[in-house]
């Protein structure tokens, strides 16, 4: 029978329409066990490729023959491999071309909403990472907010959408993934916005992102307000975007709150996380819809694929938003606190422009789920 | 360390470096130790997870300006 190649853009859109997969990873058990492909309704098995060198007779038997059949491993080559092994015993089966690299660096750009005068607010889902990043458009014009690394995706679809890019903002220094902003805005002209508190040992010139910025994008002048949310990072920094969408950087998620420790502080900056998220977010329209920087878990996904929510749901149904007591908040976000994630000292360092990895060292960084949040 | 055979895979991508050590080592004799230069990074995880889940032991690992040499004795 035939073998033949899933893409992650192929993948993504299974997760997106809540369609089902069987999912053959052959990695080895602790990776798998640590990030793996979610889906809604995927089915897994894991069997490392090394324990299937003598045939897969006994993995046969396992395999659906009502749905796909994807075989996933880190690069492709053993995949190939497996799926070959497969196809020979008789059975229609997929790789997953260029394996969980690939899956991991895949940004699906999904329509948010519109905006005044004809704009339009876009996310773009890292389903294999948890990375968000927004575009904002309106008449020609567009901004870009917390861009990941591929520059290009960014500078294509504004191609696409036939706009000029602007402004390139990152919301705080990431520690989870490399930022694609400067790079972004070197290549199209744009300003480059970061905010100073997280910008002192920066190699390369940048706008400060200050409390109150405002910037107008397109002839009908949508606006996109900078609102100075410290906790995540001591620099954090919120939008709003026509007074409608609250873009919140990694200080507040869907299901979870920001961790205070990336940058080393968490001591030093719990209280500004606690100020951040019961008093300055407080006091905003509960209208507001929540576009967070990141997400992590496939539960956090509208029907449509898309990671957004009211904020006063937010404030009705977050456990991190409902912990009245300072001590138990305290608490929370500094002695329960998940692991960190993958090379976050390595990849703040070359967010600061101090260490220029080539592709496949970024891509290598940047292996494993996103570890941003507590919940 | 006494090898009794050497397996040299440097430049090939994974999953040939473990392919390649499992076919040699059916060649060889229970005790004998199957020394490997590797450069797939991969390596470092799998070939003691392959040879863990094979029955054999690996002796011996370093790493040497991007090459990892595996001792593997056979289980």
């Amino acid at each position: 029978m035939t073998m033949m190649k899933m893409t992650a853009a192929q993948v993504a859109r299974k997760v997106i329409d809540n369609q089902p997969l069987f999912i053959l990873d052959v990695r080895n058990r602790d990776a798998y066990e640590d990030w793996k492909i979610e889906g809604h309704i995927f089915e897994y098995l894991n069997i490392p490729y090394f324990e299937l060198l003598d045939g897969v007779d006994e993995i046969l038997p396992k395999l659906p023959n009502d749905q796909d059949v994807l075989v996933v491993c880190a690069k492709e080559g053993s995949s190939i491999m497996v799926a070959e092994i497969i196809s020979k015993a008789g059975r229609d089966v997929y790789y997953l071309e260029g394996g969980m690299k690939s899956w991991s660096s895949y940004l699906e750009p999904i329509k948010v909403g519109d905006l005044t005068g004809g704009g339009e607010l876009f996310q773009f889902v890292r389903l294999g990472k948890g990375c968000l990043s927004y575009m904002v458009i309106s008449e020609g014009e567009a901004a870009i907010i917390d861009a990941v690394r591929f520059a290009d995706v960014f500078t294509n679809y504004a191609k696409e959408k036939n706009v000029d890019i602007k402004h390139v903002f990152d919301t705080h220094l990431h520690a989870d993934h490399i930022s694609g902003g400067r790079h972004i805005a070197k290549a199209t002209g744009a300003t480059y916005y970061l905010p100073p508190k997280d910008a002192t040992e920066v190699v390369f010139d940048y706008t400060p992102l200050e409390d109150g910025l405002t910037v107008k994008v397109g002839a009908s002048q949508i606006e996109v307000g900078a609102l100075y949310s410290p906790g995540h990072t001591i620099g954090s920094t919120s939008f709003i975007v026509d007074s409608k969408y609250l873009l919140t950087g990694d200080i507040l998620f869907i299901d979870s709150i920001g961790r205070p420790d990336l940058a080393g502080l968490a001591e030093d900056w719990v209280g500004d996380l606690r100020e951040t998220l019961y008093r300055r977010y407080r006091e905003l329209a509960e209208d507001l819809i929540v576009l967070p920087a990141h997400f992590m878990m496939i539960d956090e996904l509208n029907e449509d694929g898309t990671v957004a929510k009211r904020l006063g749901n937010l404030f009705a149904e977050n456990h991190g938003l409902n912990i009245e007591n300072e001590e138990e908040f305290r608490y929370t976000v500094t002695d329960h606190l998940p692991p960190q994630p993958n090379a976050y000292q390595q990849i703040r360092q070359v967010n600061m422009g101090k260490l220029t990895p080539d592709y496949d060292e970024e891509t290598e960084m940047e292996i494993g789920p996103n570890r941003c949040a507590v919940r | 360390m006494n090898s009794t055979k050497v397996l040299d895979v440097k430049g090939m991508s994974c999953p040939m470096p473990v392919v390649r050590t499992k076919k040699e080592m059916d060649t060889l004799s229970s005790g004998d130790i199957l020394e490997i230069y590797v450069t797939d990074q991969g390596a470092l995880a799998d070939m003691p997870a392959w040879a863990n889940a094979a029955g054999h032991t690996i002796l011996d690992q370093k790493e040497e300006e991007d090459v990892l040499t595996f001792f593997i004795q056979k289980g």
